[in-house]
């Protein structure tokens, strides 16, 4: 079963949202999704400065397998990309919580948050899925 | 080995070598090169034997059965490469005027008239050199009917995400937005999505019938009736034309234009990088717009029609008509078949696929829609194998190697986890069919009882596994000389 922490928030296209309590989210692909995809080979996420709008696309997860597309579980402004994907796109394999990471976002609305799923609506969908 | 690891320094081919010294004579001094190029310096023989050894490793159609869904590799018969090696045809200059090239121009004219008749449209353009110009034209012309409407609303083309990832690739060239649009359970595209997603910015939708699921889209007219009331258009890709050859036809079915993959349906190998032919046919309202040149007869007489006759056409796609040998090919092989034929091609496509996925259902295998019939290809899930036995679609398919069948396709379609899409053509006797159910079994037994075995596959082939994460990471395809690769 794959790992499924109960502190942050999900989107059915399988992105993970960490609140960061300081205006700001961090969003992912959950260990779900890179089990799903298996060893990532390319990762490309959105430049800081960029608007998006909920559900957009806006990064790509590629593996030997597929190359998917992850969408914006919120609306907002870009705050960062993480870098280190470019050179290690492993990492959302090793660490799909943690360094794996794809990008930060400044909601344009913070509420919009309540609006995701939690840890055990996630799970319940996981096992719809499987 | 490579080629260049034959190398040793002054070795030449001297019976191979021109009679005459070339010079660069007259090349601007900035072009030249300063250093010779790093060319591999070998005998004659040693040229023969290393391609030939090269060879000896392929697998495909001519030596194994080839079931590569959504591809099509059928035994492609060599009449028609023969017919279309004849010194008429292959000593025809491409610049050659009209009246010395009736014979060719003939052909090229029955040759639209056939696929018309065969797809139900109104008029054909020969030109496009692959699929995915094919493709291109189909959708720059549907963007030129707009455009010579006033109607510069329409921003959008209507995608179903079990689509090829040329179709999506082919709406934003040619400057629209894409609208993935849903599949139901059952494999058929969610209507209630396609409705909700239509509106007077949807220029067209982009559809294969039969999809890339393997079975086939039931409500193609209602389909029709929601984009035609939108005011959008219906592209057909003909990827998997196939299954219905002779027997349904696009133009019925309300399509408005269709690329053919020449290469592929009509004999001309398929997955040899080329070259291909795009055929692409249209209905009476994209008449206009065709790509040139077209050819024309007139009384007894043929000719090309250019942009003096068509002048809203998207325009020339390629020099000259298009690949002309792959086109004659196409000809041949539609002459030889004729019309019966035609429709058996759709037969036995059909039923050797619903023959196959039957007796793999038989011996245990998960069908992705067990609920539909086949097409012509169909779609074995190996999900439940992953889970229990570890053992996963790429091993299968590795596996298979070993077995002597080159494997089906994997992991595509994307909606459809640990797949198997599974073509096995019109052209496969039932013993091969059999053969390959029996292979899957014993992989079967295999992945219960030895599930390491399988995953360790293939043990036969001139190279094992490859690491295939390794080999995206680490991208390195060029030789350097005294460098290891």
């Amino acid at each position: 079963m794959s790992n499924v922490p109960s502190d942050l928030k999900y989107t059915k296209s399988h992105e993970w949202v960490r609140d960061n309590g300081d205006g700001t989210v961090t969003v992912g692909v959950t260990d779900h999704a890179q089990e799903l995809l298996g060893d990532l080979v390319f990762v490309e996420t959105p430049e800081a400065g960029t608007n998006l709008a909920a559900e957009e696309s806006c990064a790509v997860v590629e593996s030997v397998k597929a190359a998917s597309d992850v969408y914006a579980p919120l609306a907002g402004e870009v705050v960062e990309g993480n870098e280190l994907l470019a050179d290690a796109p492993e990492t959302v394999n090793n660490d799909a919580y943690g360094d794996g990471w794809l990008f930060k976002l400044r909601p344009e609305n913070a509420d919009d948050l309540n609006g995701l799923m939690d840890a055990d609506a996630y799970n319940k969908l996981l096992e719809e899925e499987a | 080995m490579l080629i260049f690891e034959h190398s040793r320094e002054g070795r030449r081919a001297a019976a191979q070598a021109p009679l005459e010294k070339v010079g660069a004579k007259g090349l601007p001094e900035r072009f030249r090169r300063r250093q010779r190029a790093p060319l591999p310096e070998v005998s004659e023989m040693q040229v023969v034997r290393h391609y030939t050894r090269l060879s000896q490793k392929n697998f495909s159609i001519d030596t194994q059965f080839y079931p590569l869904g959504s591809c099509t590799m059928k035994y492609n018969p060599r009449a028609c490469n023969s017919l279309a090696m004849l010194p008429g045809f292959i000593d025809r200059h491409p610049l050659a005027p009209e009246t010395h090239s009736q014979g060719f121009l003939a052909c090229m004219f029955e040759l639209q008239e056939m696929l018309k008749d065969v797809t139900g449209m109104k008029g054909v353009s020969l030109t496009p050199m692959a699929g995915a110009q094919g493709e291109f034209a189909g959708v720059a012309m549907i963007r030129a009917y707009h455009e010579s409407r006033g109607d510069s609303s329409r921003t959008e083309i209507l995608v179903p995400d079990a689509a090829h990832g040329t179709n999506p690739a082919t709406a934003v060239m040619c400057g629209y937005t894409v609208k993935e649009i849903p599949t139901d359970r059952q494999g058929d595209v969610d209507m209630d999505a396609l409705k909700a997603a239509v509106g007077p910015q949807t220029a067209g939708i982009m559809l294969t019938n039969p999809s890339t699921l393997g079975v086939f889209e039931r409500r193609i007219k209602e389909i029709a009736k929601v984009i035609h009331d939108a005011g959008g258009l219906l592209y057909y890709d003909g990827a998997n034309l196939n299954a219905i050859l002779g027997k349904v036809r696009p133009g019925d079915m309300g399509f408005d234009v269709i690329h053919m993959n020449l290469h592929k349906t009509f004999s001309t190998p398929h997955g040899g990088g080329g070259p291909g032919a795009g055929a692409v046919g249209v209905s009476e309202r994209l008449m206009p717009f065709r790509p040139i040149p077209v050819v024309a007869k007139e009384g007894e007489r043929y000719r090309w029609l250019k942009k003096a006759d068509l002048s809203q056409s998207i325009g020339q796609l390629s020099a000259f008509a298009g690949n002309a040998g792959v086109l004659l090919r196409a000809y041949i092989y539609m002459r030889m078949l004729g019309r019966d034929g035609m429709h058996r091609v759709a037969d036995f496509s059909t039923l050797n696929a619903n023959y196959l996925m039957a007796r793999l259902r038989e011996k245990g295998f998960d069908l992705a829609f067990p609920e539909r019939r086949a097409t012509h290809e169909f779609i074995v899930t190996l999900k439940r194998q992953a889970k229990e036995q570890g053992v996963t679609a790429m091993d299968f398919a590795k596996r298979l190697l070993d077995f002597g069948f080159h494997a089906p396709t994997t992991y595509f379609p994307l909606l459809v986890p640990e797949c198997l899409l599974i073509e096995p053509t019109e052209t496969e006797a039932k013993e091969a069919l059999d053969g390959f159910v029996d292979a899957m079994a014993a992989i079967q037994a295999e992945a219960e009882s030895d599930p390491e075995k399988v995953r360790g596959a293939p043990y036969t082939q001139p190279n094992r596994r490859f690491d295939e994460v390794r080999a995206a990471r680490e991208l390195d395809l060029r030789y350097v000389p005294g460098v290891a690769g």
